[in-house]
This record gives C-alpha cells, sequence and structure tokens, in this order.
C-alpha cells in the first residue's frame, strides 16, 4: 500500500478490464487509490446492468487483489434525478435521448467527484479511452485515443474544464490489446464488461416497454407520412421509432422506406425512400466547448453524430446562447435530435452538443 | 496506510490472546469427539463439561441450563423458535411479544413465525430512547401470551432496558421471558439467580472471544422444542458435534468479562462521555439516539447528524483511519434509514445519517482525542458533497 502523504484518487470500478487495469497503473504511479462503484437506478425489480451484483463481486475482488479500500456508493436517487427523468421527458417531447451522457456529466463526474472531494481525494480516474494534454496556457485538450474503434472522447465531450484538470485517464493512449496485456502482467481478470450499456436501467424488455409503462398517455398512435403530406399507414407512437429506421414501419412500396423526421405537432412519423433519408443541416444546442470558449468564427471540422458512427468533415458556426450550426460535406441518414454531434479536429476534441434540427 | 483505529467494537472484538491460549490445544491434540465413548472422547467431553460448569457458575445456573449455539443468533432463534412452539403445544397461547427495536435475529424469526406458524406478534410501546414503557407492557399481558422477547441492551443505540422489573411482570402472568443480551452480557454480570427471566442469548465474539460461538440460558422447565434436530447434543436441544475449541474459548473470554468488567467499564465510560459530550458540543445538527449515559452501554456512543449521508461519512472516517458503523451504512450502496431510528421518530433526512463509535478495552484515550479531531471536518466534508 502506497504512503498516506500520496496524493490520493478515486478510480470508478465497473469490474471489467479497463477499470481494473487503470487503478493497478494509478497503484503503480505511486497514488493512494479508492476503488468505487455507484449503485445506480434501475426499473422496479430489475437490475441495473451497469452495476449487476456479479459486477459488484468482480470490482470488490480486483480492489482486495491490488489491496485498496473499496466502496459501493448510492446514486440512486441522483441517477433517476439526472438521467431516468429527463430521458422520459426527452422523449415525451419527440426527442431520443442519450442517457449515457447525462450520467457520464453529472453522475460519473459531478457526483462522483463530490464524493471524492468528501474523500479527500484531488482527482477522479476512469478506464475510459481517451487522453487529456495540460497546455502552456493551463487549458487542458481532450484528445482522441488512437485507437479510433475504442476511442471514447465522444462521451467526454461535455466535461468542463474544471472536471478535466480532476481527471485523470490512465488508459490515455493505450490499445484495446495493450490493456488486456497489462491485465495479464498485473494477474488482473481480463474479462471485458460491456462498456457503457446503453440504457442500463431499463429491464429485460426495451426501452419501448419501459416508455409505455412511463408515459402511458405520450406515446398515441398516428399517421405515417410521406413528404408530400400522404397517409402511408399508422405509427404506434413515435417514442417506437428512430431516425433512419427501416424495418417494422410496416409499409409496403416499390422501394423499402425509412423514418426521415419525427412531426411532434402532429404526431405524424414522416417517411421516406432511400434518396430522400439524410440531411447536411443541423445545429446543436447546449453545446459545450472544451476549452471554455470558442471564437465566433466558422471553422472546419470532422463530426461524429453517434458515438459508432463515422466522422464527416463540415463546417462548424458557433452561435449565440451555447448553440452551434453545423453543415455537413456529405449528408448523414440519421441525424437524431436529441443525440449528441461532437467535434473534432484530427486527435483534439473540440467540444459539442444536443442535436436539433432547429436553431432555438 | 497505517493500520486504521477500531472504533466498532459493538460489531465485533478481536480475540483475548488468553483466550486464543486456552483454544489452541483443543484444535490440535483434543480433538475428539465429545459423543465417542473412548480416551479421545472422553478428553474432549471434559473439556466441555468444564466449559460448560464455568459459564453456569457465573450466570448462578446449572450447568444443565446452559446450551452451546453457534452464535447469538442462533440463540435467538432457538429461543423464540423453539420457545413459541413448545408454548403453543403446551397451552395453546399464539401471541408473541417483543419490543421493536430487535436485532433482526428477534424481529426477522418473529416475522417468519407470523407468515408460517400463524403467531400474532404485537410489539411492545417505547420511549423515544427505546425503552419498555412497563405500564403499556403490563396491559398487554395475558394467559394467551406465549412468549417476551425483549433485549437486554440495543446494539444500534445502546439503551438498556429494565430487564429485573419486565421479567416480573412476565413472571406474574406465567409467561416465559427470553432477553438477547448479547451487546449486554459483553459488559455487565449475568446472574440468573437473581434475575426473572428463562432464556438468555450471549455470543462470544463481543466480549473478546471467538466468533462462532453462543449460548442460550434455559430456565429448568422452560417450554422449548430444539430448531435444529439430529442428535441429542446439548441435552437434545441443539443437534451438533459440539465445537469444543470454541466452546473453551468463549467459556475464557466470559470468565474475563466477570473477572475484569467493572475495571474496563472504568476505563471505557470516561471515554464515551467525552465522545458523547464533544460530538453533540462541536458538531452543528447532531443529537445523541439512544439513551443518556446513565442508561446505555458503557462503551456506546451513537448519534444522527442532520442531511448527511452516512454512508459517505463511513467512507471518509475509514479513509482518515478510523473504523466505525452506521446504522444505515450498508456494503452493497442500498442504504435505508435504519428501523430502530425510523420507529423511534427520526425522519430520513436525520436517520441516514447515522454514526455508531463503541470502543473498547484497548482504546486509549489519545485515539479518542484524535477522533474527536477529525470528525467534525468529516462531517463537514460529507454535508457539503450532499449539496
Amino acid at each position: 500500500m502506497n504512503s498516506d502523504s500520496a496524493p490520493r484518487i478515486v478510480v470508478g470500478l465497473s469490474g471489467g478490464v479497463d477499470s481494473s487495469v487503470a487503478a493497478a497503473l494509478l497503484k503503480e504511479e505511486g497514488w493512494q487509490v479508492i476503488g468505487i462503484m455507484l449503485r445506480l437506478w434501475s426499473e422496479a425489480g430489475t437490475l441495473n446492468r451497469c452495476c449487476p451484483p456479479d459486477a459488484v463481486i468482480e470490482a470488490r475482488n480486483i480492489a482486495q487483489q491490488l489491496d485498496i479500500p473499496f466502496y459501493v456508493v448510492d446514486a440512486k436517487q441522483a441517477f433517476y434525478d439526472a438521467v431516468v427523468e429527463p430521458f422520459i421527458a426527452g422523449y415525451a417531447s419527440g426527442l431520443t435521448p442519450n442517457p449515457c451522457l447525462r450520467c457520464n456529466r453529472l453522475i460519473r463526474w459531478s457526483f462522483l467527484r463530490s464524493r471524492a472531494k468528501a474523500l479527500n481525494a484531488d482527482k477522479i480516474a476512469t478506464g475510459h479511452y481517451a487522453r487529456t494534454k495540460l497546455l502552456p496556457n493551463g487549458i487542458v485538450q481532450l484528445l482522441k485515443n488512437p485507437d479510433t474503434e475504442k476511442d471514447q472522447s465522444y462521451f467526454l465531450h461535455l466535461l468542463t474544464q474544471d472536471d478535466l484538470l480532476g481527471t485523470v485517464f490512465p488508459l490515455a493512449e493505450l490499445s484495446k490489446a495493450e490493456v488486456r496485456k497489462l491485465a495479464r502482467e498485473f494477474s488482473l481478470p481480463v474479462a471485458d464488461r460491456p462498456d457503457s450499456q446503453d440504457l442500463c436501467f431499463v429491464g429485460q424488455g426495451d426501452y419501448r416497454d419501459f416508455l409505455r409503462k412511463s408515459l402511458p398517455n405520450a406515446l398515441r398512435p398516428g399517421p405515417i407520412l410521406n413528404q408530400d403530406g400522404e397517409q402511408l399507414g399508422e405509427h404506434t407512437g413515435l417514442s417506437d421509432y428512430t431516425i433512419g429506421q427501416r424495418k417494422g414501419l410496416g409499409i409496403a412500396g416499390p422501394e423499402p422506406y425509412y423514418v426521415i423526421q419525427k412531426d411532434i405537432e402532429n404526431n405524424a412519423l414522416v417517411v421516406g425512400i432511400k434518396t430522400e433519408l439524410g440531411r447536411t443541416k443541423f445545429y446543436t444546442h447546449t453545446t459545450n466547448w472544451i476549452a471554455g470558449s470558442v471564437s465566433a468564427e466558422p471553422f472546419p471540422a470532422e463530426i461524429k453524430i453517434r458515438y459508432k458512427s463515422r466522422p464527416i468533415p463540415g463546417l462548424v458556426t458557433p452561435l449565440p446562447d451555447h448553440q452551434a450550426g453545423i453543415i455537413l460535406e456529405e449528408p448523414a441518414p440519421d441525424i437524431t435530435p436529441g443525440q449528441a454531434g461532437v467535434f473534432y479536429q484530427g486527435q483534439i476534441c473540440l467540444g459539442g452538443g444536443t442535436i436539433s434540427l432547429e436553431e432555438s | 496506510m497505517n493500520t486504521p483505529t477500531y472504533l466498532d467494537y459493538g460489531a465485533t472484538t478481536p480475540i483475548d490472546r488468553r483466550v486464543l491460549s486456552v483454544m489452541l490445544p483443543h484444535l490440535e491434540s483434543t480433538f475428539g469427539n465429545p459423543s465417542s465413548l473412548h480416551y479421545w472422547g472422553q478428553q474432549a467431553e471434559r473439556v466441555l463439561d468444564e466449559s460448560r460448569q464455568t459459564m453456569a457458575e457465573l450466570m448462578g445456573a446449572l450447568p444443565s441450563e446452559i446450551i452451546f449455539t453457534s452464535c447469538g443468533s442462533e440463540s435467538d432463534n432457538l429461543a423464540l423458535r423453539g420457545g413459541a412452539l413448545a408454548r403453543r403445544e403446551a397451552a395453546g397461547c399464539n401471541r408473541i411479544l417483543i419490543s421493536p427495536i430487535e436485532h433482526p435475529a428477534i424481529s426477522n424469526t418473529a416475522a417468519q413465525l407470523a407468515t408460517q406458524n400463524g403467531f400474532v406478534i404485537e410489539t411492545l410501546p417505547v420511549d423515544s430512547t427505546g425503552r419498555i414503557l412497563l405500564e403499556e407492557m403490563k396491559i398487554r399481558l395475558g394467559a394467551d401470551v406465549a412468549l417476551v422477547s425483549v433485549m437486554a441492551a440495543n446494539n444500534e443505540i445502546g439503551t438498556l432496558n429494565p430487564i429485573p422489573e419486565i421479567g416480573s411482570l412476565c413472571r406474574e402472568h406465567q409467561i416465559p421471558f427470553h432477553s438477547d443480551a448479547v451487546q449486554y452480557g459483553a459488559h455487565f454480570p449475568v446472574d440468573v439467580s437473581n434475575l426473572p427471566v428463562d432464556m438468555v442469548s450471549l455470543g462470544a465474539h463481543k466480549f473478546y472471544g471467538p466468533k462462532g460461538i453462543g449460548a442460550l440460558y434455559v430456565r429448568s422447565g422452560t417450554p422449548l422444542v430444539p430448531v435444529q434436530t439430529g442428535g441429542s447434543q446439548e441435552f437434545g436441544l441443539r443437534a451438533a458435534t459440539e465445537n469444543v475449541p470454541l466452546i473453551a474459548g468463549m467459556a475464557k473470554a466470559f470468565q474475563l468479562v466477570q473477572e475484569e468488567g467493572s475495571q474496563r467499564i472504568q476505563h471505557l465510560v470516561p471515554l464515551r462521555d467525552k465522545m458523547i459530550r464533544d460530538v453533540l458540543k462541536n458538531i452543528p445538527g447532531s443529537r445523541l439516539t439512544g439513551a443518556d449515559p446513565d442508561s446505555r452501554l458503557p462503551n456506546h456512543a451513537s448519534f444522527v447528524f442532520e442531511g448527511l449521508d452516512g454512508n459517505l461519512l463511513i467512507q471518509v472516517l475509514d479513509s482518515e483511519g478510523y473504523a466505525c458503523s452506521s446504522g444505515s451504512a450498508c456494503k452493497t450502496g442500498d442504504p435505508k434509514p435504519s428501523s430502530v431510528l425510523t420507529h423511534l421518530g427520526y425522519t430520513p433526512d436525520w436517520a441516514l445519517g447515522s454514526l455508531r463509535v463503541t470502543l473498547g478495552k484497548d482504546t486509549t484515550r489519545k485515539a479518542v482525542s484524535r477522533f474527536l479531531e477529525i470528525l467534525p471536518g468529516c462531517v463537514q466534508r460529507v454535508r457539503e458533497a450532499d449539496q
């Protein structure tokens, strides 16, 4: 165990290989490491898939092996208020929210950092595949992990300068293969827990069942229209569909139909054929600039509209009220209001915000 | 990291070296089964009989009234379940009276007796410190009561109950009376020749004895059927090969409580009183839970702090090198306000911020002072984290 005078750091342990290697690396660097797992809310009678009991046991075993203290911290109410409620409300207003993003900002950072502070820990650390770099002017940059398959900077675009200053990403530029190799060297389990479990709080069914229960009145059937306003069929409730979806529309035509837009005002689902799908122009709201601020000049960037999507080159124009206007060089088929648009220049993540089709 | 300071003697205690040295030979050489007829069996049986004799003498009981079990919880189970079932068979009574602040070994056993065996469970009214209200109890006694069970001292809030008075009331109605003295017996003599109790639970690890061993005193003639059936060990009341090394260790540890108890109390009480005084004085929004110092366990200080996450406080104290506990703290991160504090009327805003500090014979004044120095800052930091 490292000495009492060593700086203290709280590591979020998930029971998986990434966070355990992160903890082991910090210990090796001489930090006084404290492992914490957050207990998150889940639907009554179900387990939250980010922290089921077997993951708690795994994380505890890892902490014992590393000889670091380990605490399970209740964050159920905070998670419900910060993530689940806005998720339901987002769908109610026709968006497709990404709960992991709010969870990262408000739970895995704000909440965990407040706990870390109480524990007299200067910093927190996570097993994310991303890097930070402190520039001479005191600004912390957020950088991609070079392994583009694993890079998780997309989920971190909404962290503040204060968050980034208070965070260590021990995996930094390591590849998954290197992390596995390190796990073997540290004699840690190499098994993966699935990454951030999208919709970890929804029970066995899928999110549609969860929304039906949570929003019994909001899911009203309505018309399926083409771009000319002709009715082609009936939908079961707008939340049941995602932009770009092809299967399960139940309408026949010479060519397959895709979901193009949700018309909240008229409770209509707008569909079209493949050539009608895709757009180049959208906005982001509640945009976070990693550097804290940005000049008002338009700038070229590569834009990711989903975690797993390929970055598309385009032009980003910062707008007042934390907004940005984006014009892509080529249309993307699945620009989805409620998801995040994240801007990069090469390895540098500049920030991002919540996708909207309109300027507010 | 330096070894943390242990302030959780109410949870368990380290084994006394003198106890360990009594146990060791029986783990190795006196290994026989006391039920065996041969030399080895007789050697082991001698240790068993001597230990039982010691326990009986120290309690003012007969050796045949001492039943060794695996722990305090098992003693509670045997007394409540075995006692209730036997009483119903003998006298047809169906009501069980317990205090509302019993250890789960009693409250959950009572709940099961209600759902599986059809007993009616009633909780006795208590005052704001958890103490049984005798007048209220009196009017609830009757010929249909199978059993009364009231703990002698509460583990969470330290309150002592008026056991002689409760026992006398039960005697008047000829109702068997059981008392969980797992915490009480770790500090005070339990002399059943002077005490109107019929069954008493004890657990060795609360008084510097080994874990995994307890005892139930059962007054001759008390209706009781075994809960664990099998061989005829322990007078047919608890089947299992007797755990001779642990039994010998329990007898030795219990003997040391009687010999050194008043000395230990003299050491503990001023430290405990300093703890209570300083916390209430120096920490805003703090309250003592349970009884005043003159009617609580000598090593026990328990508090609630308003608007504070008790679980986080225990973690913060642990990281500062102090081991304490909380009524609401749990290792699975699923805190609920303690049922004891809730019953006593504490709102969740107070009940979730509970802290129990229990001192031991090896606790130094210096350790208590150091703890009291860092505690206000820890409470402050935990409160800030919740904002």
